[in-house]
């Protein structure tokens, strides 16, 4: 099992040794130690491979992310799998802000809190967030899930498009075009295929969300909408 | 008793604040409550290129032979960081333009176009189609606030990255294109319902500030491997200082874009009044790599209202490395053409005038995600079109840099110019012909 010390191996060596990895690869789990708060640890990876960084990690952990599965033990810095096409990335401890931005797949697991602007500009992933997340989440956020146990900060998927929107918890207010919407058994079943992702199936009820969408009424530029603007 | 003649009457008089186009938009503004969203750069006069004027050679300088002694053209950009810079023929490059904004063929014309002629081309929010990348010798992939088709595969497949701050346009402004430029294709690579509204964030949704564009600088070298430049590309407001922290931040070439610069779809207030002129933005530019020792190690590419190998001659001169060039590269394919002049009427406009491209009807099949409108052109004989343009550019470029004695067109300099106006002379930092004054700077 190969494993980097960050302290003594550059964070270039680390990165480079990844994107080298063929997709016939033995070498699936990497351990990797004392990140020390470094920027972009394990970023465009892509290979079905398992690595845990054990420590803090600075912005950007396993941005674009493929296939791969990161754990952070620790605290990650802003746009933690930022832009991620597919994978898991999970984060043991708290998410600073942007976690997951302009995501496209994959789910990015957040045992913690997650800061401001979690999954801005979503496309497609899947977020959960054991903890509570910031303001302005999900600006912008146009495909996926984002599926909070805590509460939501201001301004909550402001400008939103068709991403879909589950909190447990308070939310302090909506942003432009964001509603609540009816949680029908379809999207029950959604919260707990999450759930049940993160592993937590059975230990949280699907019930206990609430569900946030867009109005749909900003989607065509119209003159009187524009104080929503 | 005779009759006296009619007394003489006050000639009707326009006003100069209030002209038939201030009205006339006065009078849309009040019918509409809207305001006027268009395509292109500013319309309106501005202090240009055109106010400059090269010293060619005489006694106390001497040309070299026009048809005979050799004038470089080709260009580097990337050499800071990146193990593999970009190399072109000529320094004139092609500008972003998204597919979505343009057409498919269109995209692949820009790609053919630029191949032929040695340079590169860009492509523009909305990711990259595989046509483009097929036909495109060297492509620089945007990095834009939208992220709109970003994907790591693409990141690798691009021969650089830019990322993009804001352009000449708008700069501060984010984006819009219509619905009915939304098709299927379209939406699918922007991960949108198809045929809504589409807006472009104005700000990167995971960094602000140049202490995090240096760090996100930073991914993209990781993620690519330090393989590829990296450009940062600025809309021309305060030159000094962005282009100062975008070579700070790590930038291997920074792309400044005057307000001439054009968009797909913005507010005309926004186009003809924020910004400076391309004129204006390029000597403070040049300074801030020369405050930094960087000059020529991070190359400049200029951009907004590029139209002749003398305009490319003139801001080489004045520092740059490089131009881009978008409005002009659609005209070359097409764009404007007379020959649809009926359909231009049709849309209530003129050929030359046609910037109404977000509504998705161009007669030229160029800015449409219309089938049968962009079935009219053909991407083979569009890339030709611009090849030959290119290929002007650069030979009238290397004719006004062998008229001033330079080998190569990098070898341009300010002092091989002057200017035509004050307000030139000031902005470029250059003499008002015929006098030894440079406005600011007093007697040479």
């Amino acid at each position: 099992m190969p494993s980097f010390d960050l302290r003594t191996a550059p964070l270039r060596e680390l990165n480079r040794a990844l994107h080298a990895l063929r997709p016939d690869t033995n070498e699936t789990r990497w351990l990797i130690g004392n990140p020390d708060g470094r920027h972009a640890v394990a970023v465009g990876l892509d290979a079905a491979v398992s690595v845990e960084i054990d420590g803090h990690v600075g912005y950007y952990c396993a941005g674009m992310n493929k296939r791969a599965s990161v754990v952070v033990n620790g605290n990650a810095g802003v746009g933690v799998a930022e832009n991620m096409i597919s994978g898991f990335v999970h984060v043991r401890g708290d998410a600073s802000q942007a976690a997951g931005a302009t995501a496209h797949g994959g789910m990015l697991l957040i045992d913690g809190n997650a800061g401001a602007r979690c999954g801005i500009s979503m496309k497609g992933v899947d977020i959960l967030v054991k903890g509570s997340i910031g303001h302005m989440s999900a600006f912008m956020a146009q495909a996926g899930t984002l599926t909070v146990l805590g509460d939501a900060g201001e301004a909550l998927g402001d400008s939103l498009y068709e991403a879909r929107l589950y909190v447990r918890g308070a939310v302090a207010s909506l942003g432009a075009d964001c509603v609540e919407k009816a949680m029908r058994d379809e999207h029950r079943a959604q919260v707990f295929a999450k759930l049940e992702a993160a592993g937590l199936a059975g230990e949280v009820d699907p019930g206990e969300f609430r569900r946030y969408g867009s109005a749909r009424s900003l989607y065509h530029f119209h003159v009187d909408n524009a104080g929503a603007y | 008793m005779a009759e006296h003649p009619p007394a003489p009457r006050t000639a009707p008089r326009l006003s100069a604040t209030f002209t038939p186009d201030v009205m006339a938009e006065i009078r849309r503004a009040a019918a509409t409550g809207i305001y006027d969203i268009r395509g292109a750069g500013a319309k309106r006069a501005l202090p240009h290129l055109d106010d400059l004027l090269f010293l060619g050679a005489s006694i106390s300088r001497y040309p070299l032979e026009g048809y005979r002694e050799r004038c470089g053209t080709e260009v580097v950009l990337g050499a800071r960081f990146a193990s593999k810079p970009i190399r072109l023929k000529t320094p004139v490059t092609i500008a972003g333009m998204s597919f979505g904004s343009l057409s498919a063929n269109a995209k692949e014309a820009l790609g053919r176009g630029a191949t032929l002629a040695g340079t590169s081309t860009t492509t523009g929010d909305g990711g990259m189609t595989p046509e483009e990348r097929r036909h495109s010798r060297t492509l620089v992939y945007q990095y834009l606030p939208s992220r709109y088709g970003m994907n790591p595969d693409d990141l690798r497949r691009a021969d650089a990255i830019e990322v993009v701050v804001g352009q000449g346009a708008k700069p501060g402004g984010g984006g819009m294109l219509l619905g009915q430029k939304i098709t299927e294709r379209v939406a699918g690579m922007r991960c949108l319902p198809p045929g809504i509204d589409q807006r472009s964030a104005c700000r990167h949704p995971d960094w602000t500030g140049p202490d995090d564009l240096a760090i996100k600088i930073e991914e993209l070298r990781e993620i690519t491997d330090w393989e590829k430049p990296i450009y940062v590309k600025v809309g021309a407001s305060r030159p000094y200082y962005d282009t100062a922290l975008a070579a700070k931040s790590g930038a291997d070439v920074v792309v400044l874009d005057g307000m001439q610069g054009g968009t797909a779809a913005t507010q005309d207030v926004f186009i003809e009044h924020v910004g400076i002129p391309t004129l204006a933005a390029i000597r403070p530019a040049v300074q801030a790599l020369q405050d930094l020792g960087l000059h020529r190690k991070v190359q400049l590419v200029v951009s907004g209202g590029i139209r002749s190998g003398a305009d490319v001659a003139k801001v080489l001169a004045l520092g740059a490395d490089a131009v881009a060039i978008g409005t002009a590269a659609l005209i070359a394919l097409g764009d404007n053409d007379p020959r649809w002049q009926a359909e231009y009427e049709a849309l209530g406009t003129t050929a030359g005038a046609y910037d109404d491209w977000h509504e998705g009807r161009d007669p030229a099949g160029i800015t449409t995600q219309d089938p049968v409108l962009s079935a009219r052109l053909d991407p083979e004989l569009a890339g030709r079109r611009l090849a030959n343009y290119l290929a002007v550019m650069t030979l009238e470029a290397q004719t006004i840099a062998r008229a001033c004695g330079k080998s190569h067109l990098h070898n341009l300099e300010p002092e091989d110019l002057v200017a035509l106006t004050i307000e030139a002379a000031a902005m470029a930092q250059v003499p008002l012909a015929g006098t030894g004054w440079i406005p600011g700077k007093g007697l040479l």
